[in-house]
């Protein structure tokens, strides 16, 4: 996601390149594409307005400070005002209160509330070594009780039974009851949706949220909303006292610019980000580090803490410390690198995070399909343990019974091979001074088409 | 439902689209009006809250603009909004198809779409307003991916009193599909409407999954899926776009079914995918209970749309 409007800000602040100087004039064309990519990546209208006007007044009166060019000092005050936009620091769940601490969902129908709270869940019980009930008040859409109680089973939390001819608000303060005398750290409560000039479903979950008074009442908004979405979170902030936001379907490729409005209207932190539809799909939400995936500078700190995540320790702290010595990347790197980015949501999920990506043809990018990864996989796992600590061996005969071990031709080997090749240089740029400049410089349109990041 | 009643429907669930198009145009008489351009930009911010694509936007105000000229030169009795209800209605008149069964039978239809847009709910309303044209209607559970989406299907089933066809979850969709088809043909059931999981456009392997779905139902009948209907969440931004284009390009979709009219959101990018890709527009969902959904109608959506009455 976001990849678009990075493109498009790229674009617009390198046609800056070469003048001495911002005025006024100068940066009024380029402020108009910044509205026009702000717009077409789906932030509201207002929210742009504003922006624009914020960034016009601090570009304008600020001088260009020495070493820097006309198109970094303006990228650095969109940027400084995206991150302003989106909040200045990560936020966690907040949940000191008595137990059990209450965290109640609301948004849409179909944002994805019900999955947010499997995804939640398991985190909090995963690393946080929580006590854990989960009940549904969604007695409207049918089956969303089951659809609770089936992932709860998956994460194996506790599921309080509820059923469809009970009132939600009857449900809730049972299960609070419950959640006590189960001695729960934490219960979730999930609603359904409902649309925001609905009075009546309004009224409902205003009541069912002064009856629990959660410690956090969250609203999950889908990534690919329109303009709507400013209207909608405007409506659930006033009609709940809303703590934070969760982004999700972060996926796909929509443009994300409802994080940009949603945060700006209700005031309210983005604390996760949505990123599959399975329940480990979920990432806390840093604004500088999107606000920089916005503007096309990547965000390798935030692929490096997911690593951390999903792989096991030793691996991703292997992984870190190579990318930062640019130390000999055999082929043994490259492939635990590979299943590590099967894990991360393939190709296109890595991609997104890495620097300059936003450069790449979203056609480039599909090709890197996962596909590819399986195949690149399979022909390492044909090679022989001299033949991964050493890749320059591989000559002729060997290429090709590795191609026929793997089930591949010779191209596709000589291809591995060269990416590999290439991978080596960039682990080195990158984990130069100002690497992260170069590796920029180097993936700009430069990369060869079957390049793997 | 009288057809008053229904556009009153349709017009409240469109009800803020109206408010922001009508001031300041609905009655103006354009060979007398002066389209500054403090209007113009004020007629584009309104359209791009609308989720109208900026792209689109711009093309719509070029052409007005020409539009009120020409009104101006041959002095033209028209209004600014009829003109502007044209360029819309030429736009969306084109999608304006109903869905025809013809001799197909099982008349098949594939319901695809991004998670949460609306499908399963939609083929229950479908189901129902098939039934009410007294066709024998079978629904298949093809969604076997998502935690209760076959329950939910059922329920749908139970309430029309048609039978699903359903396996566990986990099952594979295409051999759902292809066992609900053949026993479809063979009770000699008039409509099958088939629901999947959501999925993102994006998502190759899981777009791939339903191209296997529709091969595997050309074994039964070689014309199915008679219909491939893509679901649409009106609520979302230019990112529908992306996903009718992708739908297509990799499913060659029959139709549309645009959801959730019923809110604020005014399904602006609806104008865009119109522009873009002619598809026809089957119908519009206007709530969550089984009677709210509806035949698109273009020139109702564009007065709706506009904020316009509808002619008499
Ligand atoms: N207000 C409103 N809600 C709708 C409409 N159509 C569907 N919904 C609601 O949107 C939510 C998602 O609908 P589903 O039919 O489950 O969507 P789906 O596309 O099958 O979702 P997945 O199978 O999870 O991808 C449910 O809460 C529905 O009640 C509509 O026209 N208006
Ligand atoms: N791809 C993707 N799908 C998601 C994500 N979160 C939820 N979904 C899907 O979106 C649909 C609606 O989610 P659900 O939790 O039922 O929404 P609710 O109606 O708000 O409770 C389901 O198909 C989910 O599997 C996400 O982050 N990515
Ligand atoms: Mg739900
Ligand atoms: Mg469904």
């Amino acid at each position: 996601m976001f990849d678009n409007l990075s493109q498009r800000l790229s674009n617009t602040v390198a046609k800056l390149r070469g003048q001495s100087r911002l005025t006024e004039d100068n940066i009024k064309e380029t402020l108009r594409e910044v509205r026009m990519a702000l717009l077409e990546a789906d932030v509201a209208l207002t929210v742009v307005r504003s922006f624009i006007e914020r960034v016009r007044e601090k570009a304008v009166g600020q001088e260009v400070i020495e070493n820097l060019t006309p198109g970094q000092a303006l990228i650095k005050v969109v940027q400084d005002e995206l991150v302003h936009l989106m909040g200045d620091a990560n936020e966690q769940l907040q949940l000191n209160a008595q137990a059990p601490a209450i965290i109640m969902m609301a948004g849409l129908q179909g944002a994805g509330k019900t999955t947010t709270i499997a995804k939640l869940a398991k985190r909090l019980k995963e690393q946080e070594k929580k006590k854990i009930s989960v009940v549904s008040c969604d007695v409207y859409r049918p089956a969303a009780i089951k659809q609770l109680e089936t992932l709860a089973g998956q994460i194996e939390v506790n599921f309080i039974p509820s059923a469809a001819d009970e009132s939600p608000l009857a449900i809730a303060t049972r299960a609070v009851e419950a959640a006590k005398l189960n001695h729960d750290d934490v219960l979730f409560i999930d609603t359904a949706g409902r649309l925001h000039v609905d009075g009546d479903m309004m009224g409902e979950i205003i009541q069912l949220h002064q009856a629990v008074n959660p410690v956090e009442t969250l609203f999950v908004v889908d990534s690919m909303s329109g303009q709507d979405a400013a209207m909608s979170a405007q409506a659930f902030n006033e009609a709940l006292p809303l703590t934070g936001v969760i982004l999700t379907k972060t996926d796909g490729d929509a443009r994300g610019g409802a994080a940009l409005s949603v945060r700006e209207i209700t005031g309210k932190p983005i604390k996760f980000l949505g990123t599959g539809e399975k329940v480990d799909g979920l990432e806390p939400f840093h604004p500088d580090r999107v606000a920089s995936r916005i503007l096309g500078m990547g965000d390798v700190l935030s692929l490096v803490e997911e690593a951390q995540q999903k792989v096991d320790h030793k691996e991703a702290d292997k992984l870190a410390k190579k990318i930062k010595s640019g130390k000999s990347f055999n082929m043994l790197d490259l492939r635990s690198q590979l299943s590590q980015m099967q894990n991360m949501g393939g190709m296109a999920g890595l991609m997104d995070k890495l620097p300059g990506t936003a450069k790449l043809p979203a056609a480039m990018k599909s090709q890197a399909g996962d596909k590819s990864v399986q195949s690149m996989i399979a022909i390492i796992d044909s090679m022989t343990a001299k033949e991964r600590r050493f890749p320059d061996i591989i000559k002729s005969t060997r290429k090709q019974r590795i191609a026929a071990g793997s089930g591949t031709q010779v191209q596709d080997v000589n291809r591995l091979l060269k990416q590999h090749i290439q991978m080596q240089k960039m682990m080195k740029k990158f984990s130069k001074k100002g690497g992260m400049k170069n590796l920029m410089r180097s993936m700009q349109g430069r990369l060869p088409p079957n390049m793997p990041m | 439902m009288t057809d008053r009643s229904l556009f009153n429907r349709l017009k409240s669930g469109l009800a803020k689209t109206r408010d922001l198009l009508s001031p300041g145009f609905s009655n103006q008489k354009a060979a007398e009006l002066e389209l500054s351009d403090e209007l113009l930009e004020n007629f584009e911010e309104r359209l791009l809250m609308a989720d109208v694509g900026i792209e689109l936007v711009q093309t719509l105000i070029n052409q007005l603009k020409l539009d009120v000229a020409q009104a101006k030169r041959e002095h033209l009795p028209t209004t600014v909004s009829d003109l502007f209800k044209k360029l819309v209605v030429a736009l969306l008149e084109p999608c304006n198809q109903a869905i025809m069964l013809g001799d197909n039978k099982p008349f098949a239809i594939l319901v695809v779409g991004v998670n949460g847009a609306g499908k399963t709910t939609t083929i229950g309303k479908l189901a129902r307003r098939l039934k009410r044209n007294r066709k024998q209607v079978m629904l298949a559970a093809g969604d076997t991916f998502r935690a209760a989406a076959v329950e939910q299907l059922v329920t749908w089933g139970e309430r029309n009193d048609v039978p699903v066809v359903a396996q566990a979850t986990g099952a594979d969709s295409a051999a759902v599909i292809f066992d609900a088809l053949e026993s479809a043909k063979a009770r000699n059931i008039d409509v099958l409407i088939a629901d999947t999981a959501g999925r993102l456009h994006t998502q190759n392997d899981l777009m791939t999954e339903l191209q296997k779905v529709k091969r595997v139902m050309q074994k039964v009948d070689p014309a199915a899926p008679h219909e491939t209907l893509l679901v649409i969440d009106a609520s979302m931004g230019q990112n529908a776009l992306r996903q009718a284009q992708e739908f297509h390009r990799s499913m060659q979709l029959t139709g549309l079914c645009i959801t959730k009219l019923d809110g604020t959101a005014k399904g602006g990018v609806v104008l865009s995918i119109a522009d873009q890709l002619g598809l026809p527009i089957r119908y519009i969902g206007v709530g969550e209970a089984i009677e709210d959904l509806q035949v698109f109608d273009a020139v109702q959506f564009a007065d709706a749309l506009l904020g316009l009455e509808p002619d008499t």
